[in-house]
């Protein structure tokens, strides 16, 4: 910050707003390690990681053999023992992999041991689909490790939260887990220059309306505001919120809203059944705020089917925008 | 007396000629600490005391206590569900050992944990674990934070034969290897994963031929001699703390107990537990003490006295300390915003 302490504000990509905030804590601080497969010379998968490996050295950004299972383990080890290591998984759906050590170990070892320990690990998964790489290489498994007590989970939808909540996961002295989908890599946006935080547990309000809420978790915070817009020409008032963690969940800012609008759209990405937004439903009714609800609510989110190749097939096992403003449409009629 | 250098001569053990007097007694002290604490927890169990399971490590004492004697607190151990041993053998206190079990407020993990759970990580021990080789990527960490932290600091890493078929123990040895890190892996061969024997499990006759895989030291040795376990293990120490990397070593014994309290021993005769019980490395650590001239046949029983002597305090402790607050059943889940500071 300046002395103004006013950020210069630039236009970044998620990606390289995720490597401002390793570049910022790798040069802050020593403990810092990134680690991950194929994240120095080759910059990872996504080229997150880009160059830092030429500007910090392969001691600090270590390529790891393929082991996801040891490699997170050793992350863990590691985070028990004094470093900050940030694990990248090449791909979300590698975490079936490495399961073991994130929720028996990561997730537990505070608790188990009374209290004694901190796991200081940060993960990111490149989650989603949209990239053509199907079944293996496409899925949405926040819900999963939401559901594991110990472990905080995050979604960021821009890349001024990118960085934001890199930078507060790294200063987070539990485990936090950071779902980055691949589609939002490209994604450009303002995103403040140097340390700050994007507070983990915070939801964003990105649109403010009256007609309904529609809270949406990652590339669907931004395809709700894209929908959001194109109600808005027919007279209907969405309001957005970017739910940003699904561990622990911002439940006064969703309950807040649906006391306002009346009601309520969910919309995600992974697999609609037992999924993120079958939690916040849940939250809503078990609330105050269900005596509010106008009209039942209502889920948009992946079908019950793995992540198919062919592109039209692959676009519709997931909601689009012109789900959600129909969706939203038809939940909106009939308001008063 | 001990330590006479007119006794020491090739024949004479390594570990004789490597400790003081002073620390071969403690540590078969603390092998007897082991054999009687376990012993209290079975009594305890069987008397309703304790609810749950628990894995008893009789008979594998030289292994917990022979490969520690080259660590100090600032080494660290990652162990295993049958750690009882590794435990004692870091410099655990048997009182808060007991609490735990019982589920005590004042135990190691405040009664979350359990016999499966116990840590004690101010004298180094990461911990138990609760999955079949759910430490040995936790130990590769540890020895990374020592070589980019530069603390010195050696880990030990405790796993049982088990665990060498876990895709894990493959993963961690790799990596420990490709990054030349300060751990040294004690697989405590005792022959059996629950009631699958070695022949039956693994394609190698002895763990040990694994290190070749992964470019390490490997050696097998008798794992309830306790001079032999240490001098493999020291020499591994050693060699993980000149930076020359990761060894394997693999200690052969045997538990006299079945795996947990549910064990039929229907994989096993009465008389290999016999043969494995003449065996007995307290019994060996013993006699070769009195044959180097550091105790006499008389000292023995005055040991033992005072051991269960200190197991009879701690399990006193332990049934007078406070049970958790049942409205605190979710503490500790995640770090409070007041020890951030700390934490960090």
């Amino acid at each position: 910050m300046n002395a103004e302490n006013t950020p210069e504000v630039r236009t970044l990509s998620y990606a390289e707003a995720i490597r401002e905030a390793m570049d910022i804590a790798l040069a802050e601080d020593e403990r810092v390690v990134l680690m991950g497969e194929d994240i120095g010379v080759y910059g990872g998968a996504f080229q997150v990681t880009g160059d830092l490996v030429e500007k910090y050295g392969e001691t600090r950004v270590m390529d790891t053999p393929i082991s996801e299972l040891g490699g997170a383990g050793v992350a863990v080890g590691a985070a028990l023992t004094g470093l900050r290591p940030i694990f990248e998984f090449q791909f979300s759906d590698f975490a079936t992999l490495a399961m073991e050590q994130i929720v028996n170990q990561a997730a537990k070892l505070r608790y188990m041991l009374g209290g004694a320990v901190s796991v200081p690990v940060v993960m990111r998964f490149p989650a989603g689909s949209g990239t053509g790489a199907a079944a293996q290489h496409s899925q949405s498994l926040e819900a999963w490790l939401g559901h594991v007590p110990g472990l905080k989970v995050v979604q960021p939808s821009t890349p001024e939260d990118a960085k934001g909540l890199l930078l507060a996961a790294l200063d987070d002295p539990d485990p936090v887990m950071i779902f980055e989908h691949k589609l939002l890599y490209k994604m450009q946006g303002p995103v403040p220059e140097g340390r700050y935080h994007t507070p983990i547990g915070k939801a964003a309000i990105r649109r403010v309306g009256s007609d309904l809420s529609i809270v949406a978790t990652s590339i669907m915070a931004q395809k709700a505001i894209a929908a959001a817009d194109e109600l808005g020409k027919s007279g209907v008032e969405a309001e957005v919120i970017d739910l940003r963690t699904v561990r622990p969940m911002d439940r006064e800012t969703v309950l807040a809203s649906v006391r306002k609008t009346g009601r309520l759209l969910c919309v995600y990405e992974g697999v609609k059944t037992l999924g993120v937004g079958a939690e916040v439903s849940a939250m809503v009714a078990e609330s105050d705020a269900f005596d509010f609800l106008d009209a039942p609510i209502v889920r948009l989110g992946g079908a019950d089917a793995p992540i198919p190749y062919n592109p039209e097939l692959e676009k519709a096992v997931v909601p689009q925008v012109p789900d959600i403003v129909e969706a939203a449409a038809a939940l909106a009629q009939g308001r008063t | 007396m001990a330590g006479n250098p007119q006794m020491l001569d090739a024949n004479t053990p390594y570990a004789v000629r490597s400790y003081s007097p002073e620390a071969l007694i403690e540590a078969l002290r603390k092998m007897y600490l082991i054999r009687r604490f376990e012993e209290g927890a079975e009594d305890s169990y069987m008397r309703g005391l304790i609810h749950g399971t628990m894995h008893l490590s009789i008979g594998q004492e030289a292994s917990a206590v022979g490969s520690c004697m080259a660590l100090s607190d600032n080494d660290k151990i990652t162990s295993t569900h049958r750690g009882h041993g590794h435990c004692v053998a870091k410099g655990a206190d048997l009182g808060k050992m007991f609490a735990e079990f019982f589920g005590k407020e004042t135990g190691y993990c405040r009664g979350r944990g359990g016999s499966m759970h116990i840590a004690d990580v101010e004298k180094g021990n990461l911990g138990a674990n609760g999955i079949v080789g759910g430490g040995l990527p936790i130990a590769v960490g540890a020895a990374l934070s020592a070589k980019r932290l530069g603390t010195g600091a050696v880990t030990v890493c405790f796993f049982g034969d088990g665990a060498n078929n876990e895709g894990a123990f493959h993963e961690a040895l790799n990596m420990a290897a490709v990054w030349k890190l300060p751990v040294v892996f004690v697989c405590e061969n005792n022959k059996y994963g629950m009631s699958t024997s070695t022949e039956r499990s693994t394609a190698v006759k002895n763990v040990a031929e694994r290190a070749a895989a992964y470019a390490m030291p490997g050696e097998t040795v008798d794992g309830n001699d306790f001079s032999a376990v240490t001098e493999a293990v020291d020499a591994a120490v050693a060699r993980a703390r000149a930076g020359e990397g990761p060894s394997l070593i693999e200690n052969v014994t045997y538990r006299w107990r079945g795996h947990s309290k549910s064990d039929r021993n229907r994989y096993r005769t009465k008389e290999e537990i016999a043969e494995w019980q003449a065996k007995d490395p307290i019994a060996r650590m013993g006699r070769m003490l009195i044959d180097h001239g550091i105790l006499t046949e008389t000292d023995l029983p005055k040991i033992e006295e005072e051991v269960a002597e200190t197991v009879a305090e701690a399990i006193a402790f332990a049934k007078e300390s406070p049970d958790p607050k049942i409205a605190e059943a979710t503490r500790d889940v995640y770090t409070p915003a007041t020890a951030r500071g700390a934490a960090a």
